[in-house]
């Protein structure tokens, strides 16, 4: 099977709110695919779909060549999913709800649980209430990617994870695909969707803006410069890449495209750089500038 | 930085999102002692008519074991007798709102919001005692004022109020000092819970048998002591008073000591696996569940040890009244009113029963509220496994409660009349007998989560409509259309020796209907709706 999940035109209101407004997302078996989109953009409400929660008003939407609605219950035993902000039972110890989800999905892999908890550092003993935010994160990441199943659907798992875990996370997903698993990882973090995302998909009020591999999406990025430099101002306004120049004595800002990264900076150096910070974009800028560039088009 | 900065934030914040909750209990409880005392001026307008309730009625064992003690038949203590039951509405009102205000929102993890922001250690828990204090105090006036417009002495409807006020203030207190022993609000709400059934207890124990020192040593006990209307003894309304100072002492210095989110009662580690009941969404359910249905268990275990225990006496206390023995002679002897007595104390636990149903039926609502439900459904569980592990304790629970208060009555009374075996299968049967009523009530909270998700709450409105129209159908003279619609009027009286077992199969048919088509409409419904 060439798509593990296959979404087309899919509407979804809730009251007079059109939370999904012709959506589409197509992941391929075995990829990682990367799911984005600002608060609220509709991408648990997809999720929930995908996984028979919703109904779905329009459109038409495949989950392991099943229906997720119709075939719900077949389906899950074949995914594991991880929502956004795992909430547990305050008396249940987190490996209790581990067993518990895994046994009810058909089992897991006790040797793959042992791994996963010590790489992870979690304390399986302590009761649901007692669990930072992290560590109930923690909790739903081991029974979901312990379980034996064909597709992961995450939805911003590593909400509340500390950077070190961030990396755990990242071994286990690649590790995850190795294993010829597929993943759907919604997410709000750029830099874990480029380190584990073949493809991406961005959507923005419930329709898809922007579908893709990353380096399709590369020319969207734009990094911001704040340099105090040495010597008067001149050619950088005329240099391609270069936006919203602000110059204000011997300081000045602009945005730039990475494929103009590099001559502007030259640019700089043969000024006199005395002091040079780079942001790179945020999430919420890409996301910006796309949808600039978005409406102009 | 005062341990009190902030109250005022948080008694605004309490008051914004009690908007409408809190009025409404207020101005229901505070309304009908007046249409009690109403009912009474129209009822029995003349002394001898009074003397006669009195004695007929208001010293009738089962009665005085409801309400309390009846001391005198003038309109203004009569009423004050029938409002007894309101004292224990006011008291769990004002248990539960301190406690939805102090240890659930600490358990949500909202208190630690508000915690980042300037606020005295002592605030969250004194905002709620305010507010509850004064709503406590609003009702207490409104229904003292209410009682006067009616036409009843002043001095008695003042005590009366100040009755309302303080047990209010009691049981809030007691709610303040339970939210900060455990860490969750169902703890702190089983202990709240806990004693105001031991006052309930101690207090119909006491009032029931021929000496009441046990209703001395109980909140629920003070207020008929007081008097009010019949030689008011205002000095017991200083127990109340130094009760609640005297748990306030105990709350506030908890309140500094612990850390914010703990309890005193300590958290100990789980298990690192699951054992192997812990598989499915039964075997969730019932770790959800069971602490419940023990803690009612043993609770309404307790209960019908006291009221067994009672009722030989209360089937004799009546030996010497000459108009109330003719009656018992009605009734077939001191054993057929110890049975009528019976039945009005099983009734209501059939009615207690009920809200443990429904208890249980809405904590699928709680699950899905939480977001524990979602990651359930998203395994290989049907919606309708999912659905049927709750509702089978919703259903079981209140079979398990009732035959508990069943046997437990029928032992003890079967030790005091010497027929053990006899009386444990008659009290038995007259426990299940309220099963299918409360079956109704908890397949209506099923039928409402499957359906309209959002108003399931609204069923405990219908329980609380059915215990009114329990309690005061034969007060007001309702037309019997309107008490029909009350599942409970048809529970027949299995004491007596003539009763059918139809209404029981219809309601039980009925219970099955309303949670099947809760069942099919969850099936086909949004998850979750929040």
């Amino acid at each position: 099977m060439e798509t593990a999940i296959d979404v087309s035109g899919l509407v979804k209101t809730f009251g007079r709110t059109r939370a999904l407004d012709g959506l589409d997302l197509t992941v391929r078996t075995g990829e990682v695919h990367g799911f984005l989109g600002p608060n609220g953009s509709g991408k648990s409400t997809t999720i929930r779909v995908l996984l028979g929660l919703l109904r779905a008003d329009a459109g038409a939407a495949r989950l392991l060549g099943g229906d997720p609605w119709r075939d719900a219950v077949a389906l899950h035993r074949r995914l594991a999913y991880v929502p956004g902000d795992v909430t547990l039972w305050p008396n249940l110890s987190g490996g209790e709800v581990i067993d518990l989800l895994g046994r009810m999905r058909g089992g897991l892999d006790p040797k793959r649980r042992a791994e996963l908890l010590d790489s992870f550092e979690l304390d399986p003993r302590k009761k649901g209430r007692t669990y930072s935010k992290g560590n109930r994160q923690k909790v739903g990441l081991v029974a979901a990617l312990a379980s034996d199943v064909e597709l992961l659907i995450l939805d911003e798992p590593t909400s509340g994870l500390d950077p070190l875990m961030e990396e755990v996370f990242q071994h286990w997903v690649r590790r995850a695909v190795h294993d010829g698993r597929t993943v759907l990882l919604s997410s709000h973090i750029l830099a874990e969707v480029e380190a584990l995302c073949d493809r991406v998909t961005i959507i923005r009020a419930g329709r898809t803006v922007e579908s893709g591999t990353l380096g399709d999406l590369r020319h969207l990025h734009r990094t911001a410069i704040d340099a105090e430099v040495a010597a008067p101002l001149d050619g950088l306004a005329d240099l391609p890449g270069v936006h919203d120049l602000r110059v204000d004595g011997r300081r000045v800002r602009f945005d730039v495209d990475t494929a103009a990264l590099d001559a502007a900076l030259r640019r700089l150096t043969e000024l006199g750089v005395r002091s040079l910070v780079s942001t790179p974009p945020t999430l919420e800028e890409l996301f910006l500038r796309h949808y600039e560039t978005a409406d102009r088009a | 930085m005062s341990t009190l900065t902030g109250t005022r934030h948080l008694v605004r914040l309490i008051l914004r999102r009690d908007r409408l909750l809190l009025p409404l209990w207020v101005l229901i409880l505070a309304v009908l002692p007046m249409t009690y005392a109403a009912s009474y001026f129209e009822l029995f307008p003349t002394a001898a008519e009074r003397a006669a309730y009195l004695e007929g009625t208001a010293r009738n064992p089962s009665i005085v074991a409801l309400l309390g003690p009846a001391y005198g038949d003038s309109i203004g203590g009569l009423t004050a007798q029938r409002s007894g039951f309101l004292l224990l509405i006011v008291a769990l009102a004002s248990l539960l709102t301190v406690i939805r205000h102090t240890r659930t929102e600490e358990e949500a993890g909202r208190r630690e919001l508000l915690g980042g922001n300037v606020l005295g250690r002592h605030a969250g828990l004194t905002a709620a005692l305010l507010v509850t204090y004064a709503a406590d105090l609003l009702l207490g006036l409104l229904t003292a004022a209410g009682l006067v417009a009616t036409g009843l002495p002043t001095g008695g409807s003042l005590a009366y109020g100040l009755v309302t006020v303080l047990t209010g203030v009691v049981f809030a207190t007691l709610g303040g000092l339970a939210a900060q022993l455990t860490e969750t609000a169902g703890g702190a709400r089983g202990i709240g819970l806990a004693g105001l059934g031991a006052a309930f207890g101690l207090r119909l124990a006491g009032d029931t048998a021929g000496n009441d020192w046990p209703s001395w040593l109980s909140p629920l006990g003070w207020a008929a002591r007081v008097r009010p209307y019949e030689g008011e003894r205002w000095w017991v309304l200083l127990l109340p008073l130094a009760a609640t100072a005297l748990t306030a002492a105990f709350a506030y210095p908890v309140s500094v000591r612990r850390d914010l989110g703990a309890g005193v009662l300590p958290s100990r580690l789980g298990p690192a696996t699951a054992g192997g009941g812990l598989s499915g969404p039964f075997g969730l359910a019932w770790r959800l569940h069971r602490g419940q249905v023990l803690w009612w268990s043993v609770g309404f275990g307790l209960l019908g040890l006291i009221l067994g225990g009672a009722a030989e006496a209360a089937g004799r206390s009546v030996e010497g009244s000459p108009r109330m023995e003719e009656i018992v002679a009605r009734l077939g002897g001191a054993s057929g009113m110890a049975d009528a007595y019976l039945g009005v104390t099983l009734s209501l636990a059939g009615l207690a029963a009920a809200g443990y149903g429904i208890q249980a039926a809405l904590r699928m609502r709680a699950e899905e509220s939480a977001g524990h439900a979602e990651p359930v459904l998203a395994t290989g569980t049907r919606r309708s496994t999912w659905l049927l592990s709750h509702v089978t304790f919703a259903l079981l629970g209140p079979v398990v409660v009732l035959a508990v208060t069943g046997l437990a009555t029928g032992l003890t009374y079967g030790l005091s009349t010497g027929d053990v075996p006899r009386q444990l299968g008659r009290m038995l049967a007259a426990g299940l007998a309220q099963v299918p009523a409360a079956w109704v009530l908890a397949g209506l909270a099923v039928l409402l989560y499957g359906l309209l998700p959002r108003l399931a709450p609204v069923t405990w409105a219908v329980l609380a409509v059915c215990v009114l129209l329990g309690q005061l159908g034969a007060g007001l003279e309702l037309d019997q259309w309107l008490l029909d619609l009350s599942p409970f009027t048809h529970t027949p009286q299995v004491l007596r020796d003539a009763w059918t077992p139809t209404p029981l199969y219809l309601l039980t048919a009925l219970a099955v209907t309303l949670a099947t088509a809760g069942l099919l409409t969850f099936r086909r419904r949004d998850l979750p709706v929040l």
